[in-house]
């Protein structure tokens, strides 16, 4: 009967984290969703506070209370820039949380009172299997979230990181973690009665599989990082899922299939705005220093670039009917977006169409313009899809690139030989004029040339892009 | 067993075709969110910690539990900060 009740509960919860992310399908309805997901959550710790017959409610309670504000303390101090990393350490937790619980429920048919209160079954072989398979998933989460962590924050290099023989190692620790976990099952007829090789085999999966996690996300360079923080989020989800067949638990399993989900289709999405296939992001090595360049038809030898200075932006940006603004990485690295929003708003002000074109791997992980633009108060409706701003460059006067390269780089539409042919770019070429903002003449994230920056309508203002900007904003003004 | 394949494929539908329709400017909210779900495995923590069994399954289970609690509260907290930043443009006659 119980059991029932907590049944119901579960589904409460199942059905409002669905209505929640549905609410995210409008940036309108969006926070209440969340808020619905978030009741969802609490209806289900309730429920499973309450039926669990809580042996020990201070340590939960202290668990509770722990986990809770160091939660709330990290959400309230993270900056908006730090929002990538921060999304990364909570993969990282999520996955951490379902290896541990795995191991837990494995830990618990060693319990001193076998014999008393619960009558613990020996352990199927399918049991076991998902155990080993919640740890697996769930470490590779951790470790590979942190290392995105260290990369997204700067702590490790973002540059990809390889080394002579890490292909053989990474396929030598996939083989200890996928052989640690087949030699776990067949010892789960004898469990818990010969614990001991499970036990070590389960460390053994435990420990290659961080290490895996590691060697899969160190090759990998910064700007790919999009799909490897889509990835782990997926990652977490299928962790949570295994714990729910670890646990015969629905709600888990529910709850871990809709995340999976979810980060299945982000990942595609980013491998679809880079043109490249998942497997080729994951084997990684792109973007080094060596990274391509020879291969493209197009020499920079012989072209040269047009440099501008502030005033003349600030003449031609006034004149102008319509702005397109195309932020990039750049414009988070220099935290800029405050000073884009005023200058969007004077532009406005004097009667100026402003569009924003958000290319879909912009940043370092999905959506991540979007958010520093939000938090700098543009409002959402100015910012545009690529697909949906593509056919509005040609009527446009200027196109201002703030902090973005590949993206923009028409060498993906035509020049076969490019590393990014294929790629779908925002055409700013099309438009009468195209400013770049740029701190140097420093090639892309790809390593290639754009060959915009020797366009004949094209216009570099060097510098930073939070000083370019303040002097263009200050310009706009005095005009 | 069956039955949880059963529920885990149906489910996975369900998860592809909302989250299929969430436009790309809520994509980082999106991610937090879905990661603060995930967090779900604070219920499998309570049941681990909470039941009978031995000091260490006790421990792992407790420490599993601060861990999605930190996924759970941090997740759900942050999307909140960030989405309510998300506003429309203000209309022409209130400025």
């Amino acid at each position: 009967m119980m059991k029932n009740y907590i049944d119901i509960a579960y589904l409460v919860a199942a059905v409002l984290f669905i209505y929640g992310l549905k609410g995210l399908t409008s940036p309108a309805t969006a926070r209440r969703g969340n808020q619905l997901a978030a009741l969802g959550m609490l209806i289900a710790v309730i429920a499973t506070l309450l039926i669990a017959k809580v042996l020990t409610p201070i340590e939960m309670i202290g668990g509770l209370v722990l986990g809770g504000a160091i939660g709330a303390l990290l959400s309230k101090r993270v900056a908006m820039t730090g929002m990538p990393e921060l999304v990364a350490a909570f993969n990282g937790f999520g996955g951490l949380a379902s290896a541990l619980v795995a191991s837990a429920e494995l830990y618990r048919y060693l319990g001193p009172d076998q014999a008393s209160t619960l009558a613990i079954e020996p352990m199927s072989i399918s049991s076991m299997v998902t155990i080993a398979l919640s740890v697996l998933i769930g470490s590779i989460t951790f470790s590979g979230s942190f290392v995105a962590f260290g990369k997204l924050s700067e702590r490790i290099s973002g540059n990809p990181i390889s080394f002579p023989g890490m292909r053989f190692l990474t396929l030598l620790f996939a083989v200890v973690t996928v052989g640690g976990a087949v030699y776990m099952s067949m010892g789960a007829s004898e469990f818990p009665g010969i614990s001991v090789p499970v036990l070590y085999a389960l460390g053994a999966v435990a420990v290659a599989s961080l290490i895996l996690g590691i060697l899969l996300v160190v090759p990998i360079g910064g700007a790919d990082m999009p799909v490897v923080v889509a990835l782990l989020n997926s990652y977490s989800g299928m962790a949570a899922a295994a714990t729910g067949f670890v646990l015969d638990n629905t709600a888990l399993i529910v709850s871990g299939a809709l995340v999976g989900a979810s980060g299945v289709i982000l990942t595609n999405i980013m491998c679809e705005g880079m043109n490249r296939s998942l497997l080729n992001v994951l084997i990684g090595g792109f973007g080094g220093d060596s990274g391509g360049a020879g291969a493209s038809t197009f020499s920079t030898e012989g072209k040269s670039v047009t440099a501008t200075s502030a005033d003349d932006v600030a003449i031609l940006l006034t004149y102008a009917e319509k702005v397109i603004i195309v932020p990039g990485y750049g414009m988070a690295v220099a935290q800029a977006q405050h000073q884009v929003r005023e200058l969007a708003d004077l532009l406005i002000e004097k009667g100026v169409d402003v569009k924003f074109a958000i290319h879909p791997v912009a940043g370092r992980m999905p959506g991540h313009m979007n958010v520093l633009l939000a938090e700098a108060n543009v409002p959402y409706d100015l910012l545009y899809e690529m697909d949906d701003i593509n056919g509005e460059f040609d009527s446009t006067d200027v196109s201002l690139i703030i902090g973005a390269n590949d993206v923009v780089n028409p060498a993906a539409r035509h020049d076969t030989a490019s590393p990014i042919y294929g790629m779908p770019i925002l055409n700013v070429d099309y438009s009468r004029n195209v400013i770049f903002m740029k701190r140097s003449m420093r090639p892309g994230y790809s390593g290639i040339d754009n060959e915009l920056f020797f366009g004949d309508n094209t216009r570099m203002l060097f510098g930073d892009a939070k000083d370019s900007l303040t002097a263009l904003i200050s310009e706009v003004k005095a005009s | 067993m069956l039955e949880n394949i059963i529920v885990f494929v149906l489910a996975s539908l369900i998860g592809a075709e909302v989250i299929s329709k969430v436009p790309q400017t809520l994509h980082t909210p999106l991610m937090s969110g879905s990661n603060a779900i995930s967090g779900i495995t604070i219920v499998g923590a309570l049941l681990v910690a909470g039941m009978v069994g031995g000091v260490a399954a006790k421990w792992i289970g407790v420490a599993a539990l601060v861990v999605a609690t930190i996924n759970v509260v941090g997740g759900f907290m942050v999307t909140d900060r960030m989405l309510q930043m998300f506003k429309k443009r203000k209309a022409p006659e209130q400025k």
